[in-house]
């Protein structure tokens, strides 16, 4: 299996992350391309790209961006940086070694939804790559690629980039924007019908890095340039991702509908100390576990997954060998999920910490078979009945991980004599 | 105690005014600049937070107080924090936390804490001391680190 780079074409270049080097690499050469388009044009060859969005939840880029105004008075573009899904680090990748691929993408994206001021939400503790990727904006501006005009085009861009504190809830996109607008990051109410989502009130496009970073690409090469790689409803390439009891962990580009267990074997280099796989979580801690048997029929695409109960979510693998214990990884996953609830909701503010305290009864030995029925009655109470996905997901996580590996769980209880 | 922010820091704020549409906006950036300034987040710069972005104090004190990473007291010059989530737990945190906390014991320079994952998964296991991240974690990584900040 080969790595296709799309996104990581210049990750192993030395220096890449300066503009000498980027340009001398092609950086910015997609903008001419783009300009001599209409927004409309570009968000039509994104529609036609069904390039997906790549921060978790995979809705169509072209879709969002159609919702956008045509004249607004104001607009945003929003990308977010505030990657802190457990098992995910590929962000981190484009915006500090890759960081002018990034803002050529914000540059297209922003014209095509008439935008001209872009926020860069990223995570607090990404601090050290927040400055190589303040360094790469400022070398835009002074080399006139942002700023007034863009590269000579009469078209105005300001990068302003926004550190996040510390909240894994703010990668939510409605939680983010509260966070811009100097509130708790609670997530927002979905609407009933389609929307944009809203930034002090004016219409804005909250946008993955890797997925803005995928535009060039796509400007350069046309939508058929993108299509020829990955499935019919998961087009291109995607930065997939590999740690836990792994040879050798890292992101590897690659198309999507590529075998899973290929993938972890190729680029993986197969189990640390030749040990056997038991089981992995396929994209960041919040996407319900798969056993070693349905790793090896799984296929790492959107509609792969979804028929094992799964999701693709960020393409962050954790691997786990035949030694682990699937109970204490369950545990330090509710240990995560009860401190990073944002607590706005009583089904998750409550239930996370109860389902913890149970699963850490069974860790104990100390919980009975009523235990465990209590913790998957508590894991349905907390589905579907919340402002935004974080409880539903912890109950598929739950569900998962007591349902695939139950023997396991049943074999810490109490003996009841 | 009373705070004012530095004439550098005026100046900045001045400039980040100019790049949002409303006021708002500056509450998480100015709690950065503050912590930065005094190394922790007083009620005092909360106070004048809230007279910058005209925001009643107590909106300040909410978000400040939702943020993991803000310190409303006063810290250790160095703030240690080992990942504790999965793929660091799997990859042997458990050794690593025990031989910081005995390494660091009775010493005021540094406070210990664990925190969630920190994007780093793959140079598991890793910690952050103040803004700087530290990969693939040994004992005698550890040694020089703590040795450097002594």
């Amino acid at each position: 299996m080969r790595e296709i780079k799309i996104v990581s074409k210049n990750f192993s270049v030395k220096d890449s992350h300066l503009l000498k080097t980027a340009l001398k690499n092609g950086a910015y050469e997609s903008i001419k391309e783009a300009f001599s388009k209409t927004p409309d044009e570009i968000i039509d060859i994104i529609t036609q790209s069904k390039l997906r969005g790549k921060g978790g939840g995979g809705a169509y880029t072209g879709k969002k961006w159609c919702l956008m105004p045509k004249n607004p008075e104001k607009s945003f573009l929003v990308v977010n940086c505030d990657e802190s899904e457990p098992g995910t680090f590929k962000d981190r990748y484009i915006i500090s070694k890759d960081p002018h691929l990034l803002i050529e993408g914000i540059i297209i994206s922003a014209y095509a939804i008439r935008a001209h001021d872009v926020y860069i939400y990223i995570r607090g503790e990404y601090y050290q790559f927040q400055k190589i990727l303040q360094n790469a904006i400022n070398e835009a501006y002074e080399k006139e690629i942002i700023g007034e005009k863009v590269m000579g085009h009469p078209y105005r861009i300001d990068i302003t980039i926004h550190r996040g504190a510390g909240a894994y809830i703010c990668g939510e996109k409605s939680a983010l924007l509260e966070s811009l607008e100097g509130k708790r990051g609670h997530p927002r109410l979905k609407p009933h019908s389609p929307q944009p989502e809203y930034l002090f009130g004016y219409p804005t496009v909250v946008n993955n890095v890797e997925t803005i970073a995928t535009v060039p690409y796509i400007i350069k090469n046309s939508a058929k340039g993108y299509l020829r790689y990955g499935t019919q409803n998961s087009p291109g390439t995607f930065l997939f991702a590999l740690s836990g009891h792994i040879n050798n962990p890292g992101v590897y580009e690659c198309e999507y509908g590529v075998s899973m267990m290929e993938y972890i074997e190729s680029f993986g280099g197969g189990i640390k100390g030749g040990k056997k796989l038991k089981a992995v979580i396929p994209g960041g801690a919040s996407t319900p576990v798969l056993t070693a048997d349905e790793v090896k029929k799984a296929r790492l695409d959107y509609d792969s997954l979804k028929k094992f109960g799964s999701s693709l979510g960020t393409g962050g693998m954790i691997v786990m060998d035949e030694d682990t214990s699937m109970v204490k990884a369950l545990k330090n996953l509710l240990d995560f999920y009860a401190r990073e609830s944002c607590g706005q909701c009583t089904p998750c503010r409550e239930g996370t910490g109860w389902v913890r305290d149970i699963v850490a009864s069974i860790l104990n030995k100390e919980a009975t078979m009523q235990d465990i029925k209590t913790l998957l009655d508590v894991s349905d109470t907390m589905n579907g009945k919340t402002i935004c996905v974080f409880a539903p997901a912890v109950s598929g996580v739950i569900n998962a991980f007591v349902n695939k590996f139950e023997d396991e769980f049943k074999s810490f209880l109490k003996s009841v004599k | 105690m009373s705070f004012s922010f530095t004439k550098e820091n005026i100046k900045k704020i001045e400039d980040l005014k100019k790049r949002y549409p409303n006021n708002n906006a500056l509450v998480l950036p100015l709690l950065w600049m503050a912590q930065e300034q005094e190394g922790y987040i007083p009620l005092e710069a909360m106070e004048e937070i809230a007279d910058i972005s005209k925001l009643p104090p107590m909106h300040i004190y909410k978000t400040a107080t939702f943020y993991e990473m803000f310190h409303l007291q006063k810290t250790s010059k160095y703030n240690i924090k080992v990942c504790k989530t999965l793929s660091c737990a799997l990859c042997g945190k458990d050794e690593i936390a025990s031989y910081i906390k005995e390494k660091i014991k009775d010493n005021d320079l540094f406070t210990y804490s664990e925190v969630e994952c920190l994007g780093s998964c793959h140079s598991a296991p890793v910690m952050q001391i103040n803004d700087t991240l530290y990969e693939n974690l040994t004992t005698q990584k550890i040694d020089k680190i703590i040795e450097d900040l002594k």
